[in-house]
């Protein structure tokens, strides 16, 4: 028993001894290994993120090239312009109303699941399936059902109508207003929420919700069934479970939840593309559309390299946080 | 002394990783390397030149003609192209959607990464003037003598397409703008004479229509960015006339200061008034499916709406009827053209290809098919239906003007914010922050 322990020690030490320089030698080899792919990142992702933002500061307003630096000009235009905070407004509630019924549909349909309900993965593919389709899908096919016609409905407006639910009948991605349309002096925008989004957020929730969902299911499979037991057997109602075990323990899925749900809604083109094209004018525009236009209609590339480093400034602020608290949690974990 | 061989022989391998690594990496990198050395490529093979005019070669021609008549038309045309240069690979890159707007979008990266198609479709006029200005297309007005175009086409026509004393497009057709299609049995019904002299005559019409209430007096669309601003290039003809409405593009904002530019904004209001509401989640198209099927009354489009009747199945002044806009009997006019990119990779084939452009029998090949008239005052007249032969008419007797919505008079740029604004006001009837804006637009019409 002594002899082996002692043996073991030597080898130990041996290794330790000549190891420092294979150790060093090791990690030599594996940046080697990782620098092709760290060149390749620092070129063409942050390389050019940093171009953007030199570009942003630029003259480069028409189609011919011009980098004389002009310093914050893009920018004050840009939020000078009735279009622009139009778009910003646009972004606000889009995300806000994506991002709270995207959250709570999914936690509702989990929680459905998670009853362990007759036929369960079939209702899970069902809620995820959407999933699987492109945004370009959705927004045309939505796109269809909110038409809501003139003389003679379309749509849902159509289904409405036969179902004797004439009532319901909408202007749908026509509506033109804002509600509750207050002026703000020094805005040259009217708020708060213009009526034409919510058929879009109607159909991102549509897409996403079932993506909350799968979330919030493998959490709460995580969440071991003795705490919820011993909460029952100390009297609680299954309400008080939900609300004191469950959701409590689920908070880490809703933050991951929300950053990747955010950030989806912020990058959001194809689907507004397709399904209103930012119309009735610019009341469903969001900032991705009009960078588009910007710098493929109207050439002004160093204004479309202003709202692309808006977009990362705006990303990078919900991104950044989660990943020191990432960090935070693994370090403590170890 | 053992470990230390196990040590050398991992090295080994890992060098041999490191090696292979490297070799991936300059693969991955050798792409992007020659990227920038395309455009430099043309002037090394320009010796070269000659020997590839008599055959075989490769062509590349960048357009938005990707369906129905206009992909036949093309097609047409390729057809001449490779009778008379046989042995050519013709390579036809096309991007469908929005107008243009699209392919617009595709094309400005493949300049900006400086990989120019040989040819590329851009409106005739003032839409040009972007890639002039980016020192993007070669001059062609020695082309356009040698080859006896200025000669066949209408004077007024060369004078718009040159931008800095130079011609750089080869226009192939001329598509009408100003059009008013309507449902003749719809008209007749009501008792209405197809005849809209006066914007007055059209109220009146629309009052009728309206009071009916059976059908959409008039539809307009929002979907594709430009129905609005379409329908208030006619309107602006209406309220201006052709002489003062040719000065509206001139890159200031004089005539936007004068009175009549918040009137025509008044009329296009009125117009509104009279239209379907769901403006922005219709298409030009089914704006004019509307009127074809009887849904609708009348709809102001270009002469493309002419294509679709025909797709349809249906028969003009028949199934349906057209009209100039109101209020003016100019011909409004745009054009598509082809010009040579500056470094294009086959100049020769491009030059050959730009000849097909703008010969009598390239455009009677394409302009039947794609449902425009040629660019050239002697089209073989057999070949063009009964409206197109009106519209050739028209277009050698009546006033010319050119169109806003479309890039004959209007840049890139400028036609984005028009657009857009005309966008808005179709949504909001806002005439004063749209009066604004066209004001502020104005020096856009610049670059």
């Amino acid at each position: 028993m002594s002899a082996g322990v002692d043996l073991a020690r030597v080898s130990t030490l041996e290794r330790a001894r000549s190891g420092r320089r294979a150790i060093r030698r090791d990690r030599l080899v594996a940046f080697l290994m990782l620098l092709p792919s760290l060149v390749a990142i620092a070129v063409f992702v942050y390389g050019f993120i940093a171009y953007t933002g030199y570009v942003s500061l630029s003259n480069y307003t028409t189609s011919r090239p011009d980098f004389t630096f002009i310093g914050f000009d893009n920018y004050i235009q840009l939020f000078n312009q009735r279009r622009f905070q139009e778009n910003i407004r646009n972004l606000i509630v889009f995300t806000a109303f994506f991002l709270v019924v995207c959250l709570l549909f999914g936690l509702f349909l989990a929680l459905l699941v998670d009853s362990r309900v007759k036929g369960e993965s079939i209702f899970r593919s069902i809620y995820l399936f959407p999933m699987a389709v492109s945004f370009i899908v959705t927004g045309v096919a939505w796109r269809w059902l909110f038409t809501p016609g003139d003389l003679e409905p379309t749509g849902l407006n159509l289904l409405f109508e036969s179902l004797g639910l004439g009532f319901l009948k909408a202007r749908w991605i026509a509506d033109t207003s804002v509600w509750p349309n207050i002026e703000v002096t020094g805005l040259k925008v009217r708020l708060l929420i213009p009526l034409a989004i919510i058929p879009v957020v109607v159909a991102a929730v549509w897409q996403m919700s079932g993506f909350c969902m799968a979330m919030y299911l493998a959490g709460l499979r995580g969440i071991p069934e003795e705490i919820k037991e011993a909460a029952r057997v100390d009297g609680c109602s299954e309400l008080q479970v939900l609300r004191h075990i469950t959701l409590p323990l689920l908070r880490p899925i809703t933050l991951s939840a929300i950053i990747v749900l955010t950030h989806i809604s912020l990058k959001t083109f194809d689907l507004i593309m397709t399904m209103t094209g930012g119309g009735p004018g610019n009341k469903t525009e969001l900032p991705s559309l009009y960078m588009y236009e910007l710098r493929f209609s109207q050439f002004n590339t160093a204004g479309a390299a202003a709202v692309a480093t808006i977009l990362l400034l705006t990303v990078s602020v919900l991104i950044v946080p989660y990943l020191v608290y990432n960090r935070r949690a693994q370090s403590i974990e170890r | 002394m053992k470990s230390n061989q196990k040590i050398t022989r991992r090295q080994t391998l890992k060098l041999l990783g490191l090696g292979a690594a490297g070799a991936a990496l300059a693969a991955c990198a050798a792409p992007p390397a020659t990227a920038p050395a395309a455009p430099a490529a043309p002037a090394e093979s320009k010796p070269a030149e000659q020997p590839a005019a008599g055959g075989g070669g490769k062509l590349e021609i960048f357009s938005w003609w990707t369906n129905g008549g206009e992909a036949d038309g093309l097609n047409a045309m390729f057809e001449v192209f490779l009778s008379k240069n046989p042995g050519v690979e013709i390579v036809n890159a096309t991007v469908a959607g929005g107008a243009g707007t699209n392919a617009k979008a595709v094309l400005q990266t493949r300049l900006a990464g400086g990989q120019p198609p040989d040819s590329w479709q851009v409106h005739a006029g003032r839409e040009t003037l972007s890639y002039v200005n980016a020192g993007q297309l070669e001059p062609l007005t020695q082309f356009f003598t040698e080859q006896g175009f200025d000669k066949v086409m209408p004077q007024f026509l060369l004078d718009q397409l040159k931008i800095n004393g130079e011609i750089w497009t080869v226009p192939v057709n001329i598509h009408r703008s100003n059009v008013l299609w309507y449902n003749p049995k719809i008209l007749q019904e009501a008792g209405i004479e197809p005849k809209f002299p006066t914007l007055d005559s059209l109220w009146a019409a629309l009052d009728k229509l309206k009071a009916a209430g059976n059908v959409v007096p008039i539809a307009v669309g929002g979907k594709d960015k430009f129905e609005a601003s379409h329908t208030f290039e006619s309107i602006l003809l209406a309220t201006f006339g052709a002489d003062d409405y040719v000065k509206l593009w001139d890159g200031t904002d004089t005539m936007w200061n004068d009175p009549r530019a918040a009137e025509a904004l008044e009329n296009l209001k009125k117009l509104f008034s009279y239209a379907n509401s769901d403006r922005s989640a219709l298409g030009w198209a089914d704006a004019m499916t509307q009127v074809l099927e009887g849904k609708a009354a009348m709809t102001i489009m270009g002469d493309w709406a002419h294509g679709l009747g025909i797709s349809k199945g249906l028969k003009v002044n028949q199934d349906y009827g057209w009209t100039p806009a109101p209020g003016s009997d100019a011909f409004m006019w745009l054009s598509d053209s082809f010009g040579l990119a500056k470094g294009a990779p086959n100049p020769v084939q491009a030059k050959a290809w730009l000849v097909v452009c703008g010969s009598r029998e390239g455009q009677d090949a394409f302009n039947p098919k794609k449902g425009s008239i040629p660019a050239r005052t002697d089209p073989d007249l057999s070949k063009y239906d009964d409206y197109l032969k009106a519209a050739i008419a028209d277009f050698s007797s009546k006033p010319l003007v050119p169109s806003a919505a479309h890039g004959a008079s209007t840049t890139n740029a400028y036609q984005a914010k028009f657009h857009n604004t005309l966008e808005v006001f179709s949504s909001d009837l806002d005439a004063k922050a749209a009066l604004d804006s066209l004001r502020e637009a104005a020096a856009d019409n610049n670059k």
